[in-house]
Parts: structure tokens; C-alpha cells; sequence
């Protein structure tokens, strides 16, 4: 087939099974698989379930792993290393430190308010997320040293993950609420998280296909990319921010979730070849399917109780790319 | 050949210092290449060659002043100097980055000085490509993944790229590492009708005799020029000899320059 039809088929089919998994997604519940023809106007609490708990969850989940993608592909091609992920640059540990002083914060309010507290520790993970990546830009004095800014990433996460380390020793009582943050879970994702994410993402989708050609460009080199009249300082800038505000985004409604960032371009990638823009966009697609797929499995697995699903897209992650590394390692390709 | 006098020089560097790291590598540079002529550099290694042509690029940061075609460099618009100067580097690409990128996609690259943001390929653009990939023999594997490519492959692959800009000046560092001697000789004879087509073709060789057959030699040593003549000129054969410490000799053989170990 011509290479260059395989990259719109792919992203048919991702959608396509988006819609269906959207679907069984509505129907899947603690009490496993409801039958659709069931589910009549006669049912007021079940049409409720169905319209404020599994929908918003389900296609939340799309769209937090479609961040994660999105993020996986830019930050991949912006620091050239197919190892990067979207948390990269210390975001993860920014957001765990950002919830973790939330939940000390609040400490027994927590209890009584609970949608107070949701925004707080969705608020506290976005900005503590966002505050870590703006530490690392700080350390490695902006973006032009792309080896420079990775190193930062690291020493922020360690730093701030100590940090956190030193809170949870502190309080032993936020425990319990900060794993369940760390392993990521879609469950409390409801309407307006969806519609923000959804705006996010689309700004973020927007912004990073439109600087895609200098990832393009920098992936052939940093003197032929400038040779090509890009304001690369800028551009890579722009870049870093949208890595920041999609990662920022899915963190702050879903925790964090393993593994969908780094895997979605890699499965792209060993489907279709095509530019950084095409990569993005499959990317996302890819994500999204991922960790819809991986929360429905989540719920209906064992049902009627949950399994987180960054435990989840952990081990399917991480076993999909263990394969893929075998196979390419067998093609003598890797 | 015609050091041509009528056009103002392609390229002209003025007290050009530059350094790499805190190294200082470009000791007070003064060189003026001609426009529709074909120049190369040469020099042993570490002479400075690759730092001089970066520099000239405007891709490293110097002091002096740098002129193209009789404007200087740092007032040229970034998109401007893209379209009227095309760079290729040396080695290629890293391997792995661009594994994943169509061959076609490559050479598209060199048009985005002449799209706008955002808008698709047209007529002219597809035209350039296609011309560049079929002058490097490259068209024939326009939907192949550059990882699959060879290393001559990958490096004819980026020559087109460097040539679908139609700059009116081509810089290249090194352009006949990885290619088999027949596809050395196509690119010779490339350069040559692109330099005749009016082109500025300035390059850094460490083939001596592919450098003996362009229009004029640049002849560098520690970052400094020692020489700058036409290539059929005893002088130019001296220069040489002389920054080869006297283990090449040039010799003229049937109808060439040749420089032959002594």
C-alpha cells in the first residue's frame, strides 16, 4: 500500500474503535456488562449512571491519554531520544509534591468536602506539574541545550520527589490518598474535567502541529534546522510549554498514568512513517484509545471492585514495548 | 575560470574570529568567493574548515563581519538568508532520529523557506523535490524510511534536500563522505553545472583531487588562510603541497589535477 494512505487509515481506525470502546465503556459497571436493551426509559438511576459516571469517565479517559500522547510524540521529538515521555521534565514529581501538600493542607477537610478537595488537588497537581517544568527550564538556563534541560528534569524530579517523600513521612494520614493519585485513576473524572481537557487539548493539538516541520527539521540536525530559517529558540520554547500544559492537564484529572505517553508514538511509529504533524496527531489518537481500553479493562476485569489503571497501563505498556524491542531487536533493526 | 568582477562576491568574511567552546579556532579571517563559481576549502585536519563554513552560514557565533551577496549577514531576514543560502552538514544525520521519516518528507524540508506557515507543498515545490531527488538518483526510493537507507543513500537523500532549496548558494560540509566513487563523481559534475548555472557552490572537501576540480581552492591551516586561487594556478599546487607538509604532489593526468602521494 502507499505509505502515504496508511497514516489517515490509521487514524480512521483508531477513532473507529474509540466509538466503540466509548460504548461498551457505557455499559461496563461494577455489576459487569449491562445489556443496552435493558437500559429503557424506566431505568431513571441506571440512565443516570450511564449520562454522569461511565460516559464523562470513559471519554475522559480518551482524552487524558490523548494528552499523554500528544505529549509523548512532542516531547520524543524535541529531545530526539525515543526514551522520553511526557514527564520528562520533572512534571510527575512536581504534581505528586503539588498533591501531596494539598492533601496536608486540607487534612481533615478533605472529609467534608469532598469536591472542594477535588479541586484542590486537581488544582495543586496542574500547578505543581507546571511550577517543576518551569524549575527544570530555570536549571538548565531555557531550552537550548536539549541535554542540559534533560539532566534538569532529572535532578528536579529527584529533588522534589524527596520532598514529597519528606510530607508523606511527616503525615502518614495522606498516605493512602497520594497512592492513589500516584498509580493514576480515571474514576473521578467527570463533565467539566472532560470539556477542560478537551479545550486543552485541542490548543495543545493545534499549537503542536503547527510547529511540527522544526521537529521535523531539528530530527535532520540543530545547523540544518537553523539553516532553514526557523526561529528555533522560540519555536522549541513554544514546544516545551504545550509538553507542559497537555502533561499538566491529564496529571491534574487522572494521576499519573504510566506508560501511555511513551508507548503511543512507538506503536504509531511501527505502524506508519510520516512527519512529527502526522505523528502527533496519530499519537493522540493512539493515547486516547490506549487509556480508554485500559480503563475499561480496569472496571470490568474485577468487577464488581476496580484495578488501578496506571497499574494497568504499566504492565501492558511496558510488556507491548518489551515485544516490540524483541521483534526489533530480531529484525536487527532496533 | 572567471573570478567574475562584475557580480559582488557570494560570500565575503572581514576579521572573522570564531571560536568553539573557548577554543578559538578562526584566527582573523579576510576571503572573498566569487559568485558563479564553484570554491572549495581544504586544509589538514582541525584547519578550521568546517568552523569557517558554519560561521559563514551564520550558524555560529563570530566576531568580523560576514557579507552575502554584498549585504550583511546579520541583517539578511532569518527566512531570506534560508531561501538564497542552503547548508548541508557534514556526517549526515544522527543515527536514529530520522529514522522515521520518508524520503520525500526529507527533501520537502528544503522548501519550507519558500512555503508559508502552514501551507501545503505546491506545484513549485513538488517540482524542486522531485527534480533534486531525481539529480541525486534518490527518486526512486521516495517512500522509503530514511532507516532504511544506506549511508551513501541516506547522504544522497540529504543532498537533495540541501538542493530542493535552489539556493543561489550552496554550503556544504564534507557532501562526498559515505558516497561510492561513482556517485562522487556524479556530485563533481553537479557542483560543476550548478557553479556554470550561475549557482555559488562553496564546499569542504577532504578529497583533494574532487577539490581540484572546482573552480578556485581555499587552502586553511589553523585557522587561518594560507592560499586562495584558481585550482589550475602552480600556486594553488604549491599551497597544497606545502599544507600537506610536501606527501602530496599535483600533477596534471589526463586532463585532471591529481594530487599523488609522494
Amino acid at each position: 500500500m502507499n505509505p502515504r494512505r496508511r497514516g489517515p487509515l490509521l487514524g480512521l481506525v483508531l477513532l473507529l474503535c474509540a466509538a466503540v470502546l466509548l460504548v461498551l465503556g457505557a455499559l461496563v459497571g461494577s455489576t459487569g456488562f449491562d445489556n443496552p436493551f435493558a437500559l429503557g426509559s424506566n431505568d431513571p438511576v441506571g440512565i443516570q449512571i450511564v449520562r454522569d459516571i461511565r460516559l464523562p469517565r470513559t471519554l475522559g479517559a480518551w482524552l487524558a491519554g490523548a494528552l499523554l500522547g500528544l505529549a509523548g510524540a512532542v516531547a520524543q521529538g524535541l529531545f530526539r531520544n525515543p526514551l522520553a515521555d511526557p514527564y520528562l521534565l520533572g512534571s510527575a514529581s512536581g504534581a505528586s509534591l503539588g498533591v501531596a501538600l494539598a492533601l496536608w493542607w486540607l487534612g481533615a477537610a478533605a472529609g467534608s468536602m469532598p469536591w472542594l478537595a477535588r479541586l484542590g488537588i486537581t488544582g495543586a497537581a496542574f500547578v505543581g506539574a507546571v511550577l517543576a517544568v518551569l524549575l527544570t527550564l530555570l536549571l538548565a538556563r531555557g531550552v537550548q541545550q536539549t541535554l542540559r534541560l534533560l539532566l534538569a528534569g532529572v535532578i528536579v524530579g529527584v529533588v522534589l520527589g524527596a520532598i514529597k517523600d519528606l510530607i508523606t513521612i511527616a503525615s502518614a494520614d495522606i498516605l493512602q490518598a497520594l497512592q492513589g493519585f500516584m498509580l493514576g485513576s480515571t474514576g473521578l473524572v467527570g463533565w467539566p474535567a472532560c470539556a477542560l481537557m478537551a479545550v486543552l487539548g485541542a490548543l495543545c493539538l493545534l499549537l503542536s502541529v503547527a510547529l511540527a516541520p522544526v521537529l521535523d527539521g531539528l530530527a535532520l540536525g540543530e545547523a540544518t534546522a537553523a539553516s532553514l530559517g526557523m526561529p528555533l529558540g522560540a519555536m522549541r520554547a513554544a514546544l516545551v510549554a504545550v509538553l507542559a500544559l497537555a502533561t499538566g492537564t491529564a496529571v491534574a484529572q487522572t494521576g499519573l498514568i504510566a506508560f501511555v505517553g511513551l508507548a503511543a508514538p512507538h506503536l504509531v511509529r511501527s505502524v506508519v512513517k510520516t512527519t512529527h504533524a502526522g505523528l502527533i496527531l496519530l499519537s493522540t489518537a493512539m493515547g486516547g484509545l490506549l487509556l480508554m481500553g485500559a480503563d475499561l479493562l480496569a472496571r470490568w476485569l474485577v468487577a464488581p471492585q476496580e484495578l488501578p489503571v496506571g497499574v494497568l497501563t504499566a504492565v501492558l505498556g511496558g510488556s507491548y514495548l518489551l515485544w516490540l524491542m524483541h521483534r526489533r531487536g530480531a529484525r536487527g533493526t532496533a | 575560470m572567471s573570478i567574475g568582477t562584475e557580480r559582488p562576491p557570494a560570500l565575503e568574511a572581514r576579521g572573522l574570529h570564531a571560536r568553539l567552546g573557548t577554543t578559538p579556532v578562526l584566527h582573523g579571517i579576510d576571503l572573498s568567493l566569487a559568485a558563479g563559481c564553484w570554491t572549495s576549502i581544504v586544509g589538514p585536519n582541525g584547519a578550521g574548515k568546517s568552523t569557517l563554513l558554519r560561521t559563514l552560514a551564520g550558524l555560529l557565533p563570530h566576531e568580523g563581519e560576514v557579507r552575502l551577496f554584498g549585504r550583511p549577514l546579520a541583517q539578511v531576514p532569518r527566512r531570506e538568508r534560508a531561501r538564497r543560502l542552503s547548508w548541508l552538514g557534514q556526517g549526515g544525520v544522527a543515527e536514529g532520529s530520522a529514522d522515521d521519516l520518508l524520503v520525500y518528507d526529507v527533501a520537502m524540508l528544503g522548501r519550507l523557506p519558500h512555503q508559508r506557515w502552514l501551507a501545503a507543498p505546491g506545484p513549485a515545490d513538488r517540482a524542486a523535490v522531485e527534480s533534486a531527488l531525481r539529480s541525486t538518483q534518490a527518486w526512486d526510493w521516495r517512500d522509503r524510511p530514511l532507516g532504511q537507507l544506506s549511508g551513501g543513500q541516506r547522504q544522497r537523500v540529504l543532498l537533495a534536500r540541501a538542493l530542493a532549496v535552489e539556493a543561489e548558494l550552496l554550503l556544504m560540509d564534507e557532501p562526498l563522505s559515505d558516497l561510492d566513487p561513482p556517485h562522487q563523481s556524479d556530485w563533481i559534475r553537479s557542483a560543476r553545472s550548478l557553479a556554470a548555472g550561475g549557482r555559488t557552490v562553496v564546499s569542504v572537501l577532504h578529497e583533494i583531487n574532487a577539490a581540484l576540480a572546482a573552480d578556485a581552492v581555499v587552502v586553511m591551516d589553523e585557522g587561518r588562510v594560507l592560499h586562495h586561487g584558481a585550482s589550475a594556478d602552480p600556486a594553488t599546487h604549491r599551497a597544497l603541497e606545502a599544507v600537506f607538509d610536501q606527501r602530496v604532489a599535483v600533477h596534471r593526468v589526463a586532463g585532471q589535477w591529481l594530487a599523488v602521494p609522494n
